[in-house]
C-alpha cells in the first residue's frame, strides 16, 4: 500500500510492523512523533506492547537493555543530547550482546544548544559497538527498521537507525507500506539466545577479569578481552549477514539489493561524491547539473556506517580521479569521520595500485545551516577543476 | 505484622551460596542472604556496580542462585522496570522484580531512576542496602553517611551534612510500602518481604548495613553495632504501609520500654565517629530525644 505520511511515522509504522514487545521513550525534539505514534498504537490496540514512558533517556536505553535480557523485542529512539546522555547505556547493550533497535533522529548537539539537523549525534557513537544505519528517504526508514531487527537478532548486536531530523523526520512524502504479513515472513518472533530464567539462573554482565579463568565444571570461559574481541569479530561477519538479509528482504518486497552502499551515476564516474543520508539524494541534483557540463561525477550514498564496508567502498571508488566527502559532522580537531574512514579503506585496499584517488573533505549543514545546491555544485566544482585535498572546507560559513 | 518468624521457622533453602567475596562480617551478606530466602526462587535480580556485585563473584562464578542482571550505577530502578515489561509482555508477571542497590546507587547516582519507577507505580521491590558510604570504592562519603562520619574523602572534619532520609523521600511517592530494616534484625527483614510482596506499585526497602573497614570496628561486633544503632533510637525499625507508619520489632519495643540506650555508646563503638564532640554527641541525643518523644505520644 502506498501512504503519504513523515519520517517519523515511517519509522513508526516499520516498528509496530515488527511487533516489539517493550517501548521506553524519552521525549526530545526531533524523535517525539515517532515515541508518540508508538504510544497512540498501544493505547488504541493496534500494538501489543508494554510502553514505558521514562524519566530519561538513561533510563529509556535502561529499560530496553533490561526487557531485551529478559527474552523481549524492544525499540527506543531519541536524537542529540538524548542520545549523548544515553552513552553508558549505548556502549553497554553492545558489550551485553542485545539486539536493540534504536531510531536516531539526527540533530546537532549542545554546547551551545541548537535543535536542528546534523550528524554530530550519531557519528559521535561510532565507536560503541553499534551496527549503524544511514537512510536517505522514508522508503528507507521503513526499510532499515524492519532489517534492522532481522539483523541485531541474526547476530546479537544492537542497530541504531539514523535519519536526519526534519529534513526527513518532517517533511512528508509517499512510500510503499509493507504488509504485516510479509514482514511477520522476513522476520520471525524474538527468539533470546539465553533469557532471564528462575528456572536456569544465570549472572549476566558480571565482573570479568583480565584472563579467561576457569568455571565451576573445569570448563575456561573468556576473560573481557576475549568477549571484546568476539563482539569485534561478530561485527565484521554482520556485514555479510547484511547482505543475506538484503537478498531475502529482496525476494519478499521486491525492493532493495545492496545493503551497503547506494550509487547514482557512478558507473562510468571520474569523480564521486560520498555522503551519508538525505544530503546524499540533494548531490544528486548537483551530479545532474554537472553531468549537463559533460563533467563525469556521480554520487554515493554510504548507507552501512558501521561495521564499514571498507572493501565494498574501495572496489567503488578505485581508479577515481577524486573523492569528495561531504559530512554533517566532524572528529573535531581533524577531519570527518567518514573522510578518514573512508582514506583508511582506500590505502587498505588500493595501496600501490597505483589507482587510489584523492580525498577531498567538505563540512555542511552544521546545527541545521542551509545548504544550498548551488553550494555543493560549487565544491564539487572546485575539486574538478584541480583543487587541492586538505583541510576540510565549510561550505556556507559566514566567519 | 501477621506472623513473626524465628530463627526455627525460617526456611532452610539457601540461594547464596557459602563463601562469597564479601569481607569478614559484612552486614550486607546476612540481609542479603535472608532477604533473597523471603523473595523466593522465582525471583529476577538486579544489581548495580556495588558491594554486592562484589559478593556475586567473578565471571564465570555465582554466588547466588537465582538470575541476576547486573546493570550501569545509574539505571538500577529503570532495568527493574524492563524486566518487569518484559515479564509482563511474555505472560511470567508470577516472577517478583528485586533491585539491590548501595547507598549510593540509591540516594546519589540512582535516585533519578527510583523515583521515575516509583512514579509511575512500577510492581517492583528496590531493597537499598545502606553501608552509609562509598565502601565499595574505599569508603567515600554519599548522600546517606552520616553527620560527622569520617570518610575517604571527608579525612578530617567528618561529613559536615545531615544523611539523606530516602525512605522519607520515597513516601512522599505514595507508595503502598516502605519500611526500614537493620542488618543486625534479618527476621523483620524477612517477615516485612512477605508482607509486602502482594502489595501493588512500588516497595521500597532501606537496610542499614554494619561496614567493618568502612565504619572502623572489629568485624565480630557487627550485629552488636547494627543493635546498638537501633536500641539508642539512632535508627529506627519500621514499617509505611499504605501511608500507615508503624515502628516494627525492636523499635516497636522500645516505645514500651520508654528507654534508649544513649547514642555514645553506638558513636564510641567505631572510629568513624572518633572526631565526634561531647557536645556535638549531646546535640545529636537531643534530636534522638525530641524524635522518640514523638513516637511515645502517637502511642498515647
Amino acid at each position: 500500500m502506498h501512504v503519504i505520511e513523515d519520517g517519523n511515522t515511517a519509522a513508526a509504522f516499520g516498528v509496530r510492523l515488527c511487533r516489539p514487545q517493550v517501548i521506553a521513550a524519552y521525549p526530545i525534539t526531533p524523535q517525539t512523533p515517532v515515541t508518540e505514534r508508538l504510544s497512540e498504537y498501544v493505547e488504541e490496540g493496534s500494538l501489543k506492547a508494554e510502553y514505558i514512558p521514562v524519566e530519561s533517556e538513561h533510563s529509556a536505553l535502561a529499560v530496553c537493555i533490561a526487557a531485551s535480557s529478559a527474552g523481549s523485542r524492544v525499540f527506543t529512539a531519541t536524537s542529540a543530547n538524548g542520545l549523548l546522555y544515553m552513552h553508558e547505556q549505548v556502549q553497554w547493550a553492545a558489550g551485553a550482546r542485545l539486539p536493540i533497535v534504536m531510531c536516531v533522529v539526527n540533530r546537532a548537539v549542545g554546547a551551545p544548544w541548537n535543535i536542528w539537523n546534523d550528524q554530530q549525534d550519531s557519528i559521535s557513537q561510532r565507536d560503541t559497538g553499534w551496527i549503524q544505519l544511514y537512510c536517505a528517504d522514508h522508503q528507507q526508514i521503513i526499510d532499515a527498521v524492519i532489517k534492522a531487527y532481522w539483523l541485531a537478532e541474526k547476530v546479537s548486536i544492537p542497530v541504531m537507525v539514523c535519519y536526519d531530523g526534519y529534513i526527513l523526520s518532517h517533511t512528508f512524502m509517499p512510500f510503499e507500506l509493507p504488509e504485516q504479513k510479509k514482514v511477520d515472513e522476513f522476520l520471525p518472533p524474538f527468539q533470546a539466545e539465553y533469557a532471564l530464567d528462575p528456572n536456569f539462573p544465570a549472572n549476566l554482565n558480571t565482573v570479568t577479569l583480565p584472563d579467561v579463568r576457569y568455571d565451576t565444571r573445569g570448563e575456561l570461559a573468556h576473560g573481557y578481552m576475549e568477549i571484546r574481541c568476539l563482539l569485534q569479530e561478530d561485527l565484521r561477519k554482520a556485514l555479510g549477514a547484511a547482505s543475506e538479509g538484503e537478498k531475502m528482504f529482496a525476494q519478499i518486497f521486491h525492493r532493495g539489493g545492496d545493503p551497503y552502499i547506494e550509487p547514482y551515476r557512478c558507473d562510468d564516474a571520474e569523480y564521486v561524491a560520498v555522503g551519508l543520508g538525505s544530503l546524499t539524494y540533494q548531490l544528486r541534483v548537483c551530479v545532474d547539473t554537472l553531468r549537463k557540463e559533460g563533467v563525469k561525477i556521480g554520487v554515493m550514498g554510504v548507507k552501512f556506517y558501521r561495521p564499514f564496508p571498507d572493501e565494498v567502498i574501495a572496489a567503488a571508488l578505485k581508479g577515481k580521479k577524486g573523492v569528495i566527502v561531504f559530512e554533517k559532522a566532524l572528529s573535531y580537531g581533524y577531519e570527518g569521520a567518514l573522510a578518514s574512514d573512508l582514506k583508511a579503506a582506500l590505502y587498505s585496499h588500493l595501496s600501490g595500485t597505483g589507482k587510489m584517488p584523492p580525498v577531498f573533505n567538505f563540512i555542511a549543514g552544521i546545527g541545521g545551516r542551509e545548504i544550498h545546491t548551488k553550494d555543493l555544485t560549487g565544491a564539487l566544482q572546485s575539486v574538478v577543476k584541480g583543487g587541492a585535498a586538505g583541510e576540510p572546507a565549510w561550505i556556507g560559513l559566514k566567519l | 505484622m501477621q506472623s513473626k518468624t524465628n530463627i526455627l521457622n525460617l526456611p532452610t533453602e539457601e540461594f547464596v551460596h557459602p563463601g562469597t567475596r564479601a569481607c569478614s562480617g559484612c552486614g550486607l551478606a546476612i540481609a542479603y542472604r535472608v532477604g533473597v530466602k523471603a523473595l523466593g526462587k522465582d525471583t529476577i535480580l538486579i544489581v548495580p556496580p556495588s558491594c554486592l556485585t562484589v559478593l556475586q563473584g567473578l565471571y564465570p562464578v555465582a554466588s547466588t542462585k537465582l538470575p541476576c542482571l547486573n546493570v550501569t550505577f545509574a539505571s538500577t530502578a529503570a532495568a527493574a522496570t524492563g524486566i518487569l515489561a518484559s515479564l509482563k509482555a511474555r505472560g511470567k508477571e508470577h516472577i517478583t522484580v528485586a533491585a539491590w542497590a548501595g547507598d549510593g546507587g540509591t540516594a546519589d547516582i540512582g535516585l533519578q531512576a527510583l523515583s521515575g519507577a516509583a512514579e509511575r507505580g512500577d510492581n517492583v521491590i528496590f531493597f537499598c542496602y545502606d553501608n552509609e558510604g562509598y565502601m565499595n570504592t574505599g569508603a567515600q562519603r554519599s548522600g546517606t553517611t552520616p553527620i560527622g562520619a569520617l570518610t575517604a574523602n571527608t579525612p578530617f572534619k567528618g561529613k559536615l551534612q545531615q544523611k539523606k532520609d530516602v525512605p522519607a523521600i520515597m513516601a512522599a511517592h505514595k507508595l503502598s510500602y516502605v519500611a526500614a530494616c537493620s542488618a543486625a534484625y534479618p527476621l523483620d527483614l524477612f517477615d516485612k518481604i512477605k508482607n509486602c510482596l502482594h502489595l501493588p506499585g512500588t516497595k521500597y526497602f532501606h537496610i542499614h548495613i554494619p561496614c567493618p573497614p568502612g565504619w572502623g570496628y572489629d568485624p565480630r561486633y557487627g550485629i552488636k553495632i547494627g543493635r546498638l544503632a537501633v536500641e539508642s533510637g539512632y535508627h529506627d525499625l519500621y514499617e509505611i504501609v499504605e501511608g500507615e507508619f508503624k515502628l516494627t520489632a525492636a523499635s516497636e519495643k522500645l516505645v514500651e520500654k520508654r528507654k534508649l540506650v544513649p547514642v555514645r555508646e553506638y558513636f564510641r563503638a567505631q572510629s568513624r565517629f572518633r572526631i565526634l564532640s561531647d557536645e556535638q554527641i549531646a546535640e545529636i541525643q537531643r534530636q534522638i530525644d525530641a524524635k522518640w518523644e514523638g513516637y511515645y505520644r502517637k502511642e498515647e
